[in-house]
């Protein structure tokens, strides 16, 4: 198990307290700040790997990058805190984005992220909780993390807990039945301590969604599951915030956050094919610029 | 029934998990039990009735089911995850991988009404594959009770030192093998008998018959050795050796699939014996089951003490 990075916890902190006093273009200001910085670290590890998912680390990113500097009560250098809001990436094969976003939080050294994908390394290609703090549950096929998100809220709840559980799932992933399965439970269970991001880029591994197995209308689908739905632009981190407010009506959230597959690179924004390329070193400069 | 079938017993098992279970619920808050509606079938009637609020029922969702109970496990809690076996660990076998064993995450996986308990219902509702797919996994205890006793030590165990686990939870009527005073460590199998001709191997049903089988072989004055697998992960390899070492045939017999279940581990310890008089056979099946009751099934694969029987004969007269 790798553990805790203080000075970084410490770095991480100052800046989740500037992010918490700040508003509007100043606050937005440095949460970009930090989600380019979790690009570049993700597209260096992905580089280096010459192995990852860089398409979905990047639309995913924002909805992290706000989670984690300024939503989730979390201790990094407690990660098993009892009464932490849990965290769970269902979509696992974005594990770079998740990993550079937890060592940015000094829940491991950020020197760690040069070992994704090496030999032996704690950072897998999907996220395994027995090697690496933060991570709750060890994620990669699809459709399993939602049902252990009701779990944990169901859990809260009986301990009269504070805590609330978030799940961010990919959109394709719902086309998984057990998630399905989970959404009607935790709407049976009315836990208003549970919320699901669904990361809607409309891209899934081969084709777009809609051509695969299509999903919409997901808000109405999920609102008919018995779910708060809030549909937001999920690279607009003021909108973001919003949508992570306490549930108003008693039921589970579900945040539909729109996004665009690769954000942030222009040749691999909204491009099938960088579900999971590897970038040329030549692209990788144009990248590291275009996110600089 | 013919005349060598055993007495089928008086004790389903699954009255004694569900005493065992409330009884400790009442001095612990942590333990909670899950199931698919399967209140009745999984015999937690009245846990529910004590613990309204600590059962929780999914419906008809084995997937969800087993992921809530490592959602559950993560907040510290002991989930008693309740489901009729085939359903368990068939439906949502990745879930039990990846949530469970994988993650490490301290759910107790019941296995209700194991084996062909469900006879006449047919292959579909058997739990006969169990063993051959969770041996494959990593982490996870297998551990089937073979009467009450047992069934009570191992919701116990679960409860003092959890972690992942699959208990085979019987409902086909079993007499009692086992006594307070007997023998009961992780990973390890009892000797019910001790003995140096011969060694029959079993679990769950068919320990009962084991021990019928070495009476009917003492009256040949042969003289047999009887353990029973209460484990069959993690397995204990030290029984085989001793019993493959000191024994001159072993007979294993299990109301599971032949393929990859307890006989398969027990045939791959003797194999890479460096050298080894033992002879082994093993009883079980190897097709799906035909239409009938669970008795006749039994029957039907020679899981009874006269299949034990025939198969150590034949072991012996090689030997």
């Amino acid at each position: 198990m790798i553990d805790k990075d203080v000075p970084q916890i410490g770095r991480w902190s100052e800046w989740r307290e500037r992010i918490d006093a700040a508003q509007d273009a100043d606050r937005d200001a440095l949460l970009h700040e930090r989600a380019q910085w979790t690009r570049r670290a993700t597209i260096t590890m992905i580089d280096k790997a010459k192995a990852g998912h860089i398409g979905g680390d990047f639309s995913v990113t924002d909805i992290l990058t706000v989670l984690f500097n300024h939503v989730l009560r979390i201790d990094p250098g407690n990660p098993d805190w009892a009464e932490r809001d849990r965290f769970i990436l269902s979509k696992g094969h974005c594990a770079a984005a998740l990993y550079s976003t937890l060592a940015w939080c000094g829940f491991f050294s950020p020197d760690e992220l040069e070992t994704f994908m090496a030999p032996l390394s704690a950072l897998n290609g999907h996220p395994n909780r027995r090697k690496v703090p933060g991570v709750e549950t060890n994620t990669g096929p699809l459709g399993h993390g939602l049902p252990v998100g009701v779990g944990a809220a169901i859990a809260a709840r009986l301990a009269n807990g504070p805590e609330r559980v978030f799940v961010v799932l990919g959109d394709g992933e719902m086309q998984e039945g057990s998630n399905w399965e989970a959404l009607m439970s935790a709407a049976h269970y009315q836990l208003d301590n549970l919320f699901i991001t669904i990361d809607r880029n409309r891209l899934q591994q081969g084709a777009r969604t809609e051509d695969t197995n299509g999903l919409d209308p997901l808000p109405e689908k999920l609102a008919a599951f018995g779910w708060e739905v809030r549909e937001v632009d999920g690279h607009d981190y003021g909108a973001l915030i919003e949508a992570y407010q306490p549930s108003t009506s008693g039921k589970p959230v579900a945040v539909v956050a729109n996004t665009i597959k690769g954000k942030g690179v222009s040749f691999i924004e909204d491009r099938v094919e960088w579900h999971h390329k590897v970038p040329t070193a030549e692209q990788v400069e144009l990248a590291l610029k275009e996110l600089s | 029934m013919s005349v060598d079938t055993p007495n089928p017993g008086n004790y389903d098992n699954r009255t004694a998990f569900a005493e065992e279970l409330i009884a400790l619920a009442e001095n612990d808050e942590r333990i909670v039990a899950v199931c698919n509606d399967s209140v009745g079938s999984s015999n937690l009637t009245g846990f529910r009735e004590r613990f309204p609020e600590r059962l929780i029922n999914v419906g008809i969702a084995e997937q969800n089911m087993v992921g809530v109970g490592a959602g559950l496990a993560d907040r510290g809690l002991i989930p008693f995850v309740c489901a009729a076996g085939p359903f368990l660990t068939g439906r949502a076998l990745e879930q039990v991988k990846a949530d469970v064993a994988y993650s490490g995450h301290n759910v107790i996986l019941c296995g209700m009404s194991p084996g062909m308990a469900y006879g006449e219902l047919g292959p579909t509702h058997h739990s006969v594959e169990d063993f051959s797919w969770l041996r494959a996994l990593p982490g996870l205890d297998i551990v089937v009770p073979a009467d009450r006793e047992q069934t009570r030590r191992a919701v116990r165990d679960a409860v003092a030192d959890p972690r992942p686990t699959y208990i085979r939870v019987g409902r086909h009527k079993v007499p009692d093998v086992t006594q307070e005073s007997t023998p009961w460590e992780r990973g390890r199998m009892q000797v019910l008998r001790e003995g140096n001709d011969l060694t029959l191997i079993g679990t769950g049903t068919l320990v009962s018959r084991a021990l019928q089988a070495a009476d009917m072989l003492a009256a040949d004055g042969v003289s047999v050795r009887v353990l029973n697998a209460s484990w069959i992960a993690p397995f204990d390899e030290d029984a085989v050796v001793r019993a493959a070492t000191e024994t001159g045939g072993i007979v294993v017999a299990e109301e599971a699939n032949v393929a990859g279940g307890l006989g398969a581990a027990v045939a791959s310890v003797v194999a890479q014996l460096p050298a080894s008089r033992a002879r082994v056979r093993l009883l079980g099946l190897r097709d799906f089951a035909p239409t009938g009751s669970t008795d006749f099934l039994l029957e039907h694969f020679g899981l009874t003490a006269q299949g034990y029987v025939d198969a150590a004969r034949e072991v012996l007269g090689h030997a």
